[in-house]
């Protein structure tokens, strides 16, 4: 690795980390570093020491959590969005694509329609989700005619419409005081709600999908190459293709469940990442998934503790993000590669 | 002589659209094929026949005495090199680890390559002189550089037989003429090597062979000497060409005058 690679992995691993302490203390009942270690100390190693009551319910139950779901989400979304990038040759490229978001979106709204728990709104989302993208696999499949590629952007789009369309009458006809503002909510993301248990149901498929990019991550390089010159080199590009495909879709699929739609992480970090350390994805994908995960959870750190009211995460990563990709776009060269 | 890429009645094309029909080629170490033809005349058809990224239609194609029909891609890959036309580059991969995605298919599916690898892809690097290239990006390469790096990759792969496509293409008069060299030195290692063009100059200048393809499919295949004729590059391109030579090495010129 290039003392470059070696320097942003270290700054990334180390933002993270202080971010996430700063996580644990901020917030409307403010827990100090003392605190915090005098916690760390009684779980670990028994120490005893005195506590007021509600610092372990805060750290343990509300914040811990929380912060853990932003890590999940922002590594998953930053993951899909580094594997899509590449696969579809295309720095424009985010997660949602292939209709993931749209998928899971109508998996939430219909279950928050029909008065469903919270349970089942989650796996409602993760289905709609996993649902849409074979649907648009399916479709450009059939297409055989024309460049894979554009024939699954172009399926991507039109599903994507298709669905956004019944996500509109869902809205038209669901209760105004009742279910539009959950709708509203649950289609601007949020990790106020993540419980424990969401988390130790989102995080299995996440890392699922995780190991097939990490086993693949050489031949990752290979899928941006035309698609000739990948088969001349040795390469089966449509069955690598489809499991890119699924690896990404099951990782943004289970952030989806629990945080439901956060924006622009997916694809405004690749690009953070290769300006940082270069497109070579083995390289590329754990930077990707730490700057994901400090990035979420900046944001949502932010978003809680800016404001008398929660500010969703969805509007926040918008506002940073519009000017920082413009940025990218102006003041570096390389920025699109 | 040992063949390294044979053809045998191959017939190539599209799925309900024949291109070209009995073909017959065999090219041995050390050779230099020049493939010529007009515009849709079925070059990159063929070459993707040969490659096995398009199946035959008729006839077929062997690699080193294998029919290619029943090889894995990777088998491929380690029997005949590819060099595409005008490679875009989306990504800012450095020279080296483009030339070492010519290792892929030495490297296992779950694998990244390793130091015997990273040893090829120098040497490949090493032999068509471009070293100081090696840690640019190749999205910043000239057309002339970056199509050197291509030749690296595909000698990475370890094959013994190459196909380039219109190699020359969009390159400079010099670039032109050091892409020729090079694959003057690679037959001379004993290479197999088929190339396009459309000058048919550069068959004179660097093939041992030449096949002459036409829309509609009619084939001559021989030495540059009897196969570029006047006559010939009338019939396929519509134009009056003289047929000279200068200083023993034959060129081509059209004569504009009706």
């Amino acid at each position: 690795m290039s003392r470059r690679a070696v320097t942003a992995y270290a700054a990334a691993l180390g933002t993270l980390t202080l971010l996430a302490l700063l996580a644990l203390s901020a917030g409307r009942f403010p827990i100090a570093p003392a605190e915090l270690a005098a916690l760390a100390a009684n779980k670990l190693f028994g120490a005893g020491l005195a506590l007021a009551p509600n610092v372990e319910t805060v750290v343990l139950q509300v914040r811990g959590p929380r912060i853990l779901a932003a890590l999940l989400v922002g590594a998953a979304l930053a993951a899909a969005g580094t594997a899509y990038q590449g696969m579809f040759r295309n720095p424009l490229v985010s997660p949602d694509i292939l209709g993931v978001s749209a998928g899971a979106a109508l998996g939430a709204v219909l279950g928050i329609f029909l008065s469903q728990d919270a349970l089942t709104i989650q796996v409602g989302a993760f289905a709609g989700g996993l649902a849409a993208v074979g649907l648009v696999y399916a479709v450009g499949a059939q297409v055989r005619r024309h460049d894979p590629i554009l024939s699954l952007i172009l399926a991507g789009i039109v599903v994507g419409t298709l669905l956004g369309a019944f996500i509109a009458l869902i809205k038209y006809l669901a209760d105004p005081y009742n279910q539009l503002p959950a709708i509203t909510y649950w289609l601007l993301g949020s990790l106020a709600a993540v419980s424990p248990r969401d988390l130790a149901l989102a995080a299995p498929f996440a890392l699922a999908g995780l190991v097939p990019l990490y086993l693949l991550r050489w031949r990752m390089n290979l899928l941006s190459l035309s698609d000739d010159e990948a088969r001349s080199l040795g390469i089966s590009v449509g069955r690598l293709r489809l499991a890119v495909v699924c690896a990404a879709t099951l990782m943004t699929a289970a952030a989806v469940a629990i945080s439901g739609i956060v924006g622009w992480v997916g694809l405004l970090i690749p690009h953070a990442a290769r300006m940082l350390v270069g497109p070579e994805f083995s390289r590329l994908l754990p930077l990707a998934m730490l700057l994901g995960a400090a990035f979420l959870l900046a944001v949502d750190t932010l978003g809680r503790t800016l404001a008398p009211i929660e500010v969703p995460p969805g509007v926040l990563t918008a506002l940073i993000g519009t000017p920082f990709f413009l940025w990218l776009f102006a003041a570096a060269r390389r920025s699109w590669q | 002589m040992a063949v390294m890429l044979e053809a045998r009645a191959l017939g190539y094309g599209y799925p309900g659209r024949a291109v070209g029909r009995g073909l017959d080629l065999a090219l041995g170490a050390g050779e230099v094929l020049c493939v010529l033809g007009p515009n849709g005349g079925g070059k990159t058809t063929l070459f993707r026949t040969l490659l096995g990224l398009l199946p035959a239609q008729a006839g077929e194609v062997l690699l080193e005495g294998r029919a290619l029909a029943q090889m894995a891609r990777a088998e491929v890959a380690r029997s005949v090199g590819y060099v595409p036309q005008g490679h875009a580059a989306q990504f800012a991969f450095t020279v080296r680890e483009a030339v070492l995605m010519g290792r892929t298919a030495h490297v296992g599916l779950f694998a990244a390559p390793g130091a015997a690898d990273r040893a090829a892809a120098g040497r490949s690097i090493g032999a068509l002189g471009i070293e100081s290239l090696a840690d640019r990006v190749v999205t910043e390469l000239s057309g002339g550089e970056r199509q050197l790096a291509m030749i690296a990759r595909a000698l990475a792969q370890g094959a013994r037989a190459l196909v380039l496509d219109e190699p020359t293409a969009s390159l400079d008069f010099g670039n032109q003429v050091r892409v020729l060299r090079e694959i003057r030195r690679l037959a001379a290692d004993g290479y197999a090597v088929v190339f396009s063009t459309h000058d048919p100059s550069q068959a004179f200048l660097a093939a041992s062979r030449v096949l002459l393809l036409t829309r509609g499919g009619a084939l001559r295949d021989g030495a540059p000497e009897e196969v570029i004729t006047t006559e010939n590059l009338r019939r396929v391109y519509g134009i009056e060409v003289r047929v000279a030579p200068i200083d023993g090495t034959r060129v081509c010129l059209p004569v504009l005058k009706a």
